[in-house]
């Protein structure tokens, strides 16, 4: 066990861990950010994804111990209040069917647009294709993304 | 205007709020997660006023709806609320929606499976709001002293507009709440609706997208303990020894024990599916900790011999189930279905004298299809919590038979049934799986035995390797023309490892004078069940691609020779029993054919057609194939959909989306194979699930207009679509598919 200390969301967090703890868990369990989703352990699917200094990144095979000063920005912590451009556009499309994966969708889309602010469908699809849908909700995904890229230029 | 005698009673209601205020429920720190999604044009009441089981008002005019049902997707925690609300006459943004508990008192069919929750429950929830609205109106009348007829209502407010009063359901809620319940109610003309039929968002959506807990994975209660199972590496095996003497001293662990998830004379339900009811459980503090003592066991499996095991069925006969020793192998259940569809099988329907018709036929068509085990793969893999204590069992977690799954635990904690008490989380997904609820009991006889609150969580290679997978599928055609290339006679012959995907009685039976549909089965002890349209997701697939084949050697155009058929069914049926309705098909056929410009070349687009019904709904798609780089690639997908009524229209397209784009995914690219009765995929790095830049760049939905009570749209899109797909990739790559997945015959474009 070790103490580390973290920058989730703008907040210094200090949790007491194996260092070898996925950043997943420590999120899920020590600091209650239950907001991003374990989905397979092994960088797969996506449902785990958060943002280290903005950019995506998946926390389920990513130790505590490396994160260091780095910013970790969570689902939770995309905006105040629910009202970043690619959530919003998210709700104008009604993307969600089980909406499990859906936080680790945003969060690559989110930082998709911070690189690329308009995407093409290839790029788009690229970018994305780290995250899956068992709904089969793409189409929407697509769409909201290139709403939030209008909405932001 | 229908009147329904009410169902529901004071005794009932006063019930369902003992509950609803009771110590179970959820705890508090869970529930002020949950602020309303809508957005809010009123705060939160003082004080609540409940009209039935289904409902409260608010003095300040909210309204709380309760969502019976549970939601894996399907979007009924938005849909049936809105069926309520419909009759009630409220404004849905003053409404906010609650899940409700599991409640046989209150609610019926509390199950999500079959796409039935909104056509079961079509009467049921508008009556609740119905008979709310009735008490609302007559604590109006009472109050202003008028007759209760000339009491209207119009978004949450009452008004008499002979005397210019006016009141809004909040005021009124209180007096309300002392009305008899009305012993029957009048629900409204479809062409009055202001609710149903118009697009209501995802009541959850706000909270989805900012990551607020949900889910079952995401739910804890004051001194939680996190629980791992070890199951046996292989179908065929069983638990010999556990050396935990490592995994007990690793950090955070409290215990390692071993449980049985039925008592030995039990008889399962149909529901309590379960290859492996003997398992080595680790319990710790955190999941990363329990993880890592699990992975210190030492455990010894063996083989199991030929056993039977006792089962009920869901119409509640009890069978005995024989469940073979033996480590299976893909290759070997390749061979046995070959095997199988060359020996007799049993005759379902025979309608005229198909074998001579055979015999004399100018051509004769004969194809065979297959499609392999599949793992339902949710994003959430399985998990529940539970408290068990000696006074009583509370669960929490994702589960489709909340119902069922009580009868279970009871039987297997040994509490009365009004002892156990189930929530439902929102889930994340079901498609089946979590009509299988082994891993809630799992979880109660854990914490039963550490005498601690504990969430039980399957990794993804536990719910990958300890599925009630999707069985294997194969079925045999043979169509016969005659001279002047009419179909004369049809021939199914259909099996599976372990079941049958057979339906009989459904198109083109009725269509054709000469039909034998005849099945069989192989055992197996890979255990198997439900995956969103059971049987329908195969062999929509393969009867729709060798319709495209007949209709090809006939000189048909593929559309015109379905509905040629279905015109036969429609006028001179054959047979009596043909489950399903000739026009509808027709309809969703004839409506695909004009959307989506058939028959209009499009250079370098290669199309493909099918048409199916299942669980109600009638489903046509029209897939738009491009080749790139070599690739195939879906462009674009033209659905038509007959589900009658269409209760939510942004929800119902999203539904149809979903469903086209997961059976491009699993037609294509999924399937679980297994050697020595391991299963060879355990995780998404080898199974494979569609994704971004395979999905189809476009879908068009359409419905057909309709005034029939709705049917459900969870599996409907399902099936069909994967017919569509083998016919536009035929067209596009002059090969024919016979094989699920699609991509693992090697697809290559010229």
């Amino acid at each position: 066990m070790a103490v580390i200390n973290l920058n989730v969301n703008g907040k210094k967090q200090s949790v007491d861990v194996d260092p070898k703890t996925p950043v997943l868990w420590v999120l899920r369990e020590h600091l209650n950010l239950v907001g991003t989703k374990y989905g397979c352990g092994i960088a797969q699917c996506g449902a785990c994804t958060i943002h280290l200094d903005g950019v995506a990144v998946r926390s389920c095979q990513l130790p505590v111990s490396v994160i260091g000063e780095r910013a970790i920005t969570t689902i939770e912590g995309l905006s105040e209040n629910g009202d970043h451009p690619v959530q919003q556009a998210w709700l104008e499309h009604d993307v969600p069917q089980c909406g499990y994966c859906q936080a680790g969708q945003i969060m690559s889309a989110t930082a998709l647009l911070k690189q690329n602010p308009a995407p093409s469908d290839e790029q788009i699809e690229t970018a994305m294709n780290g995250n899956i849908c068992r709904c089969g909700t793409y189409v929407r995904i697509k769409a909201a993304i290139k709403t939030a890229a209008t909405a932001k230029s | 205007m229908t009147i329904v005698k009410t169902n529901i009673n004071r005794r009932s209601f006063l019930k369902a709020s003992a509950l609803a205020g009771g110590g179970f429920m959820l705890s508090f720190s869970w529930l002020a997660g949950c602020k309303p999604a809508a957005e809010e044009a009123l705060a939160l009441p003082k004080e609540w006023f409940e009209l039935n089981g289904y409902l409260k008002i608010g003095e300040n005019g909210l309204v709380t709806i309760m969502s019976p049902n549970p939601e894996i997707g399907q979007n009924v925690k938005t849909s049936m609320p809105m069926l309520v609300a419909e009759e009630l006459d409220v404004d849905w943004k003053n409404v906010i929606v609650e899940q409700a508990p599991l409640n046989t008192t209150v609610f019926t069919r509390q199950l999500a499976g079959g796409s039935q929750s909104i056509s079961q429950s079509w009467k049921s929830l508008r009556m609740a709001g119905a008979t709310a609205r009735k008490m609302l109106r007559e604590a109006a009348a009472k109050t202003w002293q008028v007759p209760v007829e000339e009491i209207t209502t119009e978004a949450s407010m009452l008004y008499h507009k002979a005397s210019s009063k006016s009141a809004s359901y909040g005021e009124m809620a209180s007096a309300a709440a002392k009305i008899e319940v009305p012993k029957e109610v009048e629900l409204k003309n479809n062409s009055d609706f202001k609710i149903i039929g118009t697009s209501r968002n995802n009541v959850d959506g706000k909270k989805i997208v900012t990551g607020q807990p949900l889910y079952g994975l995401d739910y804890r209660a004051e001194g939680m303990l996190v629980a791992m199972i070890a199951h046996p590496p292989a179908f065929g095996m069983k638990l010999k020894s556990v050396d935990d003497s490592q995994a007990r001293t690793m950090p955070g662990i409290k215990d390692v024990f071993t449980i049985k998830s039925y008592p030995e004379d039990y008889a399962q339900q149909w529901c309590d599916v379960s290859s492996f009811p003997e398992l080595v459980v680790v319990v710790g503090n955190t999941t990363w900790e329990v993880m890592n003592a699990r992975k210190a066991l030492k455990l010894e499996w063996e083989q199991f011999q030929d056993h039977e095991i006792s089962s009920s069925t869901f119409w509640g006969t009890t069978v005995k189930v024989k469940v073979p020793g033996g480590l299976e192998n893909s290759s070997q259940h390749a061979k046995l279905m070959t095997d199988y569809a060359a020996k007799n099988a049993k005759v379902v329907r025979k309608d005229g004298n198909p074998e001579a018709v055979f015999k004399k036929a100018a051509k004769v068509i004969e194809r065979t299809y297959s499609a392999p085990f599949l793992a339902h793969n949710t994003m959430e893999p399985m998990n529940f919590f539970a408290h068990v204590t000696e006074e009583k069992a509370e669960l929490v977690g994702p589960i489709q038979t909340p119902e069922f799954m009580e009868k279970s635990v009871a039987a297997r904690l040994n509490l009365p049934l009004e002892k156990i008490e189930i929530q439902m989380t929102r889930q994340g997904g079901g498609f089946g799986r979590r009509l299988y609820g082994h891993y809630l009991v799992e979880a109660a006889v854990i914490s039963q035995k550490i005498k601690a609150p504990v969430k039980l969580i399957y990794t993804r290679e536990d719910d990958m390797s300890f599925g009630v997978y999707r069985p294997a599928y194969h079925a045999l055609y043979r169509a016969a023309l005659d001279a002047d290339n009419n179909l004369i006679a049809f021939h199914v012959k259909a099996g599976g490892i372990p079941e049958s995907p057979l339906f009989a009685d459904r198109f083109p039976a009725g269509a054709v004078d000469n039909y034998l549909a005849e099945e069989w089965t192989a055992p197996s002890n890979i255990s198997v069940g439900a995956f969103r349209a059971p049987a329908s997701n195969f062999i929509a697939g393969a009867e729709q691609s060798f319709l495209d084949e007949v209709a090809e050697v006939a000189e048909k155009d593929p559309i015109q020779f379905r509905l040629d058929l279905l015109d036969r069914a429609l006028n001179q049926p054959v047979g009596e029993k043909n489950d399903y309705e000739a026009k509808r098909l027709k309809g969703v056929l004839e409506l695909v054919r004009s959307k989506s410009n058939w028959g209009q070349d499009m250079p370098n687009v290669h199309r493909g057609v099918s048409a199916y019904f299942c669980h109600d709904s009638y489903v046509a798609h029209v897939i738009d194939l491009v080749v790139e780089n070599g690739n195939p690639r879906v462009e674009k997908v033209h659905c038509a959909v007959d589900c009658g009524i269409v209760v939510n229209p942004i929800a119902a397209i999203n539904l149809v989306e979903g469903g086209s784009v997961d059976g491009i995914g699993h037609a294509m690219y999924s399937g679980l194979t297994f050697t020595n009765g391991t299963p060879d995929q355990t995780n998404f790095n080898k199974y494979r699930l569609i994704r971004h830049s395979e999905a189809p760049k476009a879908i068009d939905v359409h419905f057909v207009p309709s005034t029939v009570d709705p049917t459900g749209l969870g599996e409907p899109p399902f099936p069909p679509v994967m017919g569509a797909l083998a016919n536009a990739l035929y067209k596009a790559t002059g090969k024919r598919h016979y094989q699920q997945p699609y991509l693992g015959e090697g697809i290559t474009v010229g």
